[in-house]
């Protein structure tokens, strides 16, 4: 057995490819499905890496890292490519100077986002070249070969991934770091400064661009027929929908198997086509490849067996291809759902309660506190984009007037405050808004896994640096009312969130207690119920800890989640909840 | 070879992530084509989480479907009746007996189910029950229940005992090993 081979995520693939195509600077925002890269590259020291406050600055870093001689790289997820949309657009016209790859990872099946869209239109619209991988092997090599393709066509170039590429384990193989030495600093204003004179002139050459990687698309190694004696099915793919068709299908269908995705090849498909009887594109979310076969006169079968819906696999394949439809058991009873919900000891807990409890409208933001808007905190009324919380709640207020400022908060976390919140609140300040706006400041980028950020005094690597000040962020912003809060203490924040509501100028609460999973975060033994106390009024069941539940009656509190965070004890008025041993006995 | 499929499931929080990797790592060092696919990010709160890992001479998709899985491994009773369609006939399911009741029964929108395992038993599924939580505190810690129950997947499965205990040593921080040693010998001793 090889030894160098190793059980690797596509996104450590891809941070391998990373470490082995020499490249020097990775700037990154995370983001599921794509966080894992970045973290992962952050352990190799002859790589800087940070993690940015946004997407965009994170693009940036990265363009302004190639101009300047080095490989760069980025990460981010789908929607974190609208946010950095706007520098790619114009680094497509500048081209690159060393080499400059974007990974995007879409997530088609939504497991951890807020839509669904299909980053493919955005290689398009930017006029990128995208490549896609379909396992963690592919993620490596085409990592390395899109820098390759970078520099030789000048050009950013983008890496498709989608949550099941991302976060599958597959052998790779590894190799040697390739040290790659700093080009020179390019003094040439007609190619990197864009304004009208120079970039007229350099869409030109992104047109052209566009054209010669077609024509390099059409004969390369990563877009390849796979023929099979007796086959009549032909099957165009990329990414996991070529793994899906393959088990599903075997050797009884052809293969056109497409490594770039944007531009895609005419010639080939064409000669594809003529190789099968039936003829397939087998791709999530949109129809792009499907409308370039019929743009190019191919006759194919997609979207109008497909669909544009969710995640598919081998069998979505068998189905819409073979008609097959697979027996399986089942029990005799409705299983109940499990929804993702708040830790146990979560600092957001408690104040959701509360503004559910004060009655206030909640306009929310992406983080883990998103899911305080389901049952039964219910306390959330609108989530849209990163940042959108502040902004959103702003226009509402203009639109409804003070009585409705009056009854409403916005809620973001500290992260999501620091990539797009602030701009939202001196909209609110400069405008003349009363709202009040909650940063629930739990020291971590909690959804995705706990990374550090600019307001938490560490570094990507855990080096201590700086922290935003977010009190004195918030003065410099022009809101005068600022006050902080411990989310543990219910009554501290009731009385706070009804004070700053009141005030005819706008307020910024932080809510801070570090997020209970933190490795940092020291617990308290495990809570335990009185029976004789507990009279079984379910009060403590309003704050939807999952440690709580009802057995013969009473309450009882799951040892092995309790942290001892005390909200619930807050919640009973019997005094029936009480301080355990610590050891771990079930109560 | 014929390709093998195992599914772990389980809540999100329980450790399926860590005995998924004990497990790929188990059969990397076997020299199997393996793939694993796995959760991430909000569905990871609590929730109903799965990972799926397939192994053989060539592995193409990531993902296991309904019908296809040889083996579960279910972290507690739901989750088990929840992925029971993913179960070819005949196959064998490891379930640890814990309940971890889901937010909609918290909050009294639903029931939990009564006889889950019995009614598994029923569909003709070969189970394997084991109180995990019991065995994992008996071992020294409540965390430990995915070792014990990587501990019952390895006494069912053809490799040697030696492979899975240089998987959890490569994988385990060090001043948990011997506790995770002695849950891996109580769920392979049951």
């Amino acid at each position: 057995m090889n030894i160098l081979k190793q059980l690797l995520l596509g996104n450590e693939a891809v941070a391998r490819g990373l470490y082995e195509a020499g490249v020097r600077v990775v700037s990154s925002y995370p983001g599921t499905p794509s966080t894992e890269i970045t973290e992962y590259v952050s352990k190799f020291d002859e790589v800087y890496s940070e993690w940015a406050p946004n997407e965009k600055v994170a693009a940036e870093v990265a363009i302004g890292a190639a101009i300047a001689g080095a490989r760069s790289f980025c990460g981010m997820k789908h929607v974190g490519l609208n946010v950095a949309a706007d520098p790619l657009y114009t680094a497509s016209y500048t081209g690159v100077n060393a080499g400059m790859v974007i990974a995007v990872a879409d997530d088609p099946g939504m497991h951890s986002s807020q839509n669904e869209q299909d980053s493919r239109h955005h290689a398009i619209a930017s006029k990128l070249p995208m490549l896609e991988p379909s396992d963690s092997a592919e993620c490596l090599e085409f990592t390395k070969l899109a820098f390759e393709l970078s520099e030789k066509f000048d050009t950013p170039v983008f890496i498709r991934l989608t949550t099941r590429i991302a976060h599958s384990r597959s052998l790779v193989e590894i190799s040697d770091r390739q040290e790659i030495a700093l080009k020179d600093f390019p003094k040439d204003p007609q190619k990197y400064v864009m304004m009208p004179a120079m970039a007229i002139k350099r869409h030109v050459v992104v047109e052209q661009r566009m054209l010669d990687i077609q024509k390099w698309g059409e004969c390369c190694s990563i877009n390849r027929m796979e023929l099979h004696n007796g086959a009549e099915i032909g099957v165009i793919a990329a990414g996991d929908c070529y793994q899906y068709a393959k088990e599903a299908l075997g050797d009884k269908a052809n293969y056109l198997k497409l490594g770039m995705v944007n531009p895609l090849p005419v010639k080939l498909i064409k000669e594809f086509a003529s190789k099968c009887k039936r003829l397939y594109v087998v791709e999530e979310l949109d129809g792009i490849i499907e409308t370039h076969c019929k743009n190019i006169g191919v006759d194919v079968v997609g979207k109008e067996v497909f669909g544009y819906l969710g995640e598919f696999s081998q069998r979505v394949v068998r189905e819409k291809i073979l008609g097959q439809t697979p027996e399986y058991l089942s029990v005799d009873f409705d299983v109940p759902p499990r929804p993702p919900v708040l830790c146990a000891g979560c600092p957001h807990r408690g104040l959701f309660y509360s503004l559910k409890k004060l009655g206030c409208n909640v306009s929310g933001d992406i983080g883990c506190y998103t899911l305080g808007a389901l049952a039964p905190l219910s306390a959330m009324d609108t989530c849209i984009c990163m940042g959108a919380s502040v902004s959103a709640l702003h226009g509402m207020n203009k639109a409804r007037g003070d009585e409705f400022a009056k009854k409403s908060v916005a809620v973001i976390g500290d992260s999501t405050f620091v990539h797009s919140g602030i701009t939202g609140l001196i909209d609110i300040a400069y405008n003349k808004g009363i709202s009040t706006v909650i940063v629930l400041d739990n020291s971590t980028t909690g959804m995705t896994g706990h990374q550090n950020n600019p307001a938490n005094g560490y570094t990507i690597k855990g080096d201590p640096t700086m922290a935003v000040n977010l009190e004195a962020l918030a003065k410099a912003c022009g809101i005068n009312r600022v006050r902080v809060v411990d989310p543990y203490d219910m009554n501290e924040v009731q009385t706070a969130v009804s004070e700053e509501l009141q005030h005819d100028e706008p307020s910024l609460i932080i809510s801070r207690r570090p997020c209970a999973l933190l490795k940092t975060v020291k617990h308290k033994p495990p809570l335990k119920v009185d029976k004789d106390r507990c009279t079984g009024c379910k009060l403590c069941m309003r704050i939807g800890c999952p440690a709580i539940s009802m057995k013969d009656n009473k309450a009882v509190i799951d040892f092995t989640q309790c942290v001892g965070c005390g909200v619930c004890q807050q919640m009973c008025r019997f005094g029936a909840i009480v301080e355990g041993e610590g050891n771990n006995s079930a109560n | 070879m014929q390709t093998k499929n195992i599914l772990i499931v389980g809540v999100g929080g329980q450790g399926t992530l860590l005995a998924s990797r004990l497990l790929g790592s188990a059969l990397l060092s076997e020299g199997f084509d393996v793939k694993v696919s796995e959760v991430h990010g909000m569905s990871q709160r609590g929730g109903s989480v799965v990972t799926y890992v397939r192994f053989g001479d060539s592995i193409a998709s990531p993902v296991i479907e309904k019908g296809e899985a040889d083996l579960i491994i279910a972290f507690e009773q739901l989750e088990a009746a929840r992925w029971l369609s993913y179960l070819k006939t005949g196959g064998k399911m490891i379930v640890n007996t814990q309940r971890i009741d889901p937010m909609p029964v918290i909050t009294g929108m639903s029931k939990y189910p009564e006889n889950i395992i019995e009614n598994i038993k029923a569909k003709g599924a070969n189970v394997i029950a084991v109180d995990a939580l019991d065995l994992a505190v008996k071992a020294g810690s409540p965390k430990a229940v995915n070792v014990v129950l990587i501990g019952v997947l390895a006494k069912n499965m053809d490799f040697d005992k030696q492979v899975w205990l240089k998987a959890i040593e490569e994988t385990v921080p060090a001043r948990y090993l011997e506790l995770n040693k002695k849950a891996f010998e109580l769920g392979y001793n049951i």
